[in-house]
């Protein structure tokens, strides 16, 4: 009879224990995630919604934010496109060494960023494999926007891929036989019936993928050139601006920056939920 | 067709007109300038358009000086630098041949348009009475000043701290390095640049005297901090000398030589010298020195090429591997 009333409780230990111990995670994720996130809304409204506004809208702020966005946007659509092909390679198909390109995809997880953004200069800098050519053909890799693009693609590669491969694993090739054998086109084979299997999957690696693109900050300071109102991403501008006591502009634009991140958090909620209501009612 | 083709071939050669009328240029600094030269570029541009007609509009790019130097040697295509030491400049003269050994030459006084010197920031009141360096290592006082291995303000304090030991009377190299080396017993954090230690001393409230360059002292007791700090001035510093160049090899690829050079020239015309005493630099023209009155007090001040014999010898006694810093940390 003890026995199963502790199985209700679903834990043995005694009440005291259970409520100090979910106190004290519960202290810990306020004071450490939660405070100081409420406190940058708070610092960023600190001299006023005029400054707040204002901070937002000026000239190097919003293209700061302009370039963040089509930066993102660029990495998630290459992670995403290489993502999917990466992932559909070393899902279907035994390749030589096969355990050590699974491994490779993590790389970039694994490579400090600074370490993967001087990667890119020591391969399109001056002194670089392709800097001379480049330099010849006045073509601007490095410090500029192409360079920001191909560093954020880079440490942002791993989340599609790795989120789509155990996924194509776990589809297995009967349905795409079965689909050419009814006399569908690999096109339509593609479009038809392994995307649909896989979109939740790759909703998922995009999502994440954005979240960190958006705030991806040591990679794109190496190769950025810092030029104001060209080459600054929002990360770089919000340190620029509080580097410049502007504490109020940094944090405003902090704020925009977290806001981001929550919508994204969101996003990423959501879609883990639809894809499991989805297996579920399968 | 025939008419509607030479329209066509009318527009572009007037969009290559208006082109040819327009011209960019980036300038390369570091990070305390920016404030100076968003003030100086519209200044400038007006002047362009005046003298030529071409509407010059000029990007700016702003890091540890150190850090812009390599990033110029790496292929960011700056057509001006301007940075804090003219070390960083010669890098890209001998890293990189970007510009002739002898581009300090080729401006007056020595290529630095705007001077500054090594100045202490105390809180309101002076409640520690520093007055000048020997102060600085009285019983309790903590000092902030930032880590010379990554910062080039950093440089500047340490050579000052080490130069005015120097150029006392019974000064030597020994008492010189004792000094230091108290000096850093007293210093609780290492920020990476200067504005990191600034924002340390005064907006995390740490340490009782804060080495820095006169116009970053300056922007904060007129500014941010304005009756919260005030400035000593003590009785020998440094003259620092940030240094400006154009770069060769960039302007003569881009077309850029004529304005980048006329670029820096304004920086020594009595307007651009009013805008740099307004932005707490010294001007380089005595007159416009004198102009900008009680801002800028008199006081000795030494440069780098007679306390140490230049900055290559200066680096390599102190700043490399090894050299006098590293030991003196070593010891702590």
């Amino acid at each position: 009879m003890s026995d199963l009333r502790l199985l209700a409780d679903g834990v043995g230990e005694p009440a005291w224990l259970r409520r100090s111990l979910i106190a004290i995670a519960v202290s810990f994720m306020a004071v450490f995630l939660l405070l100081p996130l409420a406190n940058i809304f708070h610092a960023a409204l600190s001299e006023g919604w005029r400054v707040f506004l204002a901070s937002l809208h000026d000239e190097n702020a919003a293209q700061a934010i302009r370039l963040s966005l089509v930066s993102t946007a660029a990495a998630v659509l290459i992670s995403g496109v290489f993502g999917l092909a990466a992932a559909w390679l070393l899902g279907r198909h035994k390749i030589p060494g096969h355990g050590f390109w699974v491994a490779i995809l993590d790389l970039p997880f694994a490579i400090s960023p600074v370490v993967a953004g001087l990667m890119f200069v020591l391969l399109f800098g001056l002194d670089g494999w392709f800097g001379p050519w480049l330099d010849r053909h006045n073509i601007q890799i490095i410090f500029a926007k192409p360079g920001i693009v191909l560093v954020t693609a880079f440490v942002t590669f791993p989340f599609v891929a790795r989120e789509l491969l155990p996924l194509v694993q776990a589809l297995g090739p009967e349905a795409e036989e079965a689909a050419m054998l009814l006399g569908a086109s690999p096109w339509q084979t593609f479009w038809r019936v392994i995307l649909p299997a896989l979109k939740w999957g790759l909703l998922y690696g995009v999502i994440l993928c954005a979240s960190r693109a958006m705030g991806e900050f040591g990679a794109v300071s190496v190769v950025s050139g810092h030029i104001r109102g060209e080459t600054m991403t929002l990360p770089l501008h919000i340190e620029a601006v509080y580097n410049e006591y502007q504490f109020g502009a940094a944090f405003a634009c902090a704020s925009l920056l977290s806001l981001m991140a929550l919508v994204s958090l969101a996003l990423k909620s959501f879609v883990a939920w639809r894809a499991q209501r989805e297996l579920e009612s399968q | 067709m025939n008419r509607f083709l030479r329209s066509l071939l009318l527009l572009a050669s007037l969009g290559t007109a208006l082109q040819a009328q327009d011209v960019k240029l980036l300038n390369v600094s570091y990070d305390p300038t920016r404030e100076l030269y968003q003030a100086i570029n519209p200044a400038f541009a007006a002047h362009w358009k005046a003298k030529t007609g071409q509407t010059v509009t000029i990007s700016q790019s702003h890091g540890g000086s150190g850090k812009q130097a390599r990033s110029v040697i790496d292929g960011l295509p700056a057509d001006v630098v301007t940075l804090a030491l003219a070390h960083d400049i010669d890098a890209l003269a001998t890293q990189r041949q970007l510009l002739p050994v002898d581009w300090q030459k080729r401006l007056p006084g020595n290529s630095s348009p705007y001077l500054s010197t090594v100045v202490f920031l105390v809180r309101a009141g002076n409640p520690k009475g520093i007055r000048d360096w020997n102060d600085l290592l009285k019983p309790g006082v903590q000092v902030i000043t930032p880590n010379p291995k990554t910062s080039g303000g950093a440089r500047w304090n340490y050579l000052a701290a080490w130069g005015q030991a120097l150029k006392q009377k019974d000064g030597s190299e020994a008492k010189a390095r004792a000094y230091i080396t108290e000096l850093f017993k007293r210093v609780p954090v290492l920020d990476s640049g200067a504005r990191g230690a600034t924002t340390t001393f005064v907006e995390r409230g740490l340490g009782d005297v804060l080495l820095a360059w006169e116009n970053e002292a300056l922007l904060v007791t007129e500014g941010t901090g304005k009756g919260k700090f005030q400035i000593v001035l003590p009785s020998t510093s440094i003259l620092a000398e940030p240094s400006v160049a154009w770069v060769d090899k960039v302007v003569q690829k881009k077309g850029t030589a004529a304005v980048a050079k006329a670029y820096l020239e304004f920086l020594y015309t009595p307007e651009a010298q009013k805008i740099i005493a307004q932005n707490g630099y010294r001007p380089s023209d005595p007159k416009a020195l004198k102009a900008a009155g009680s801002r800028f007090p008199q006081l000795k001040l030494f440069t780098i090429a007679d306390a140490f014999g230049g900055w290559d010898r200066a680096h390599d006694a102190h700043f490399k591997d090894g050299g006098s810093f590293d030991q003196i940390v070593v010891r702590k």
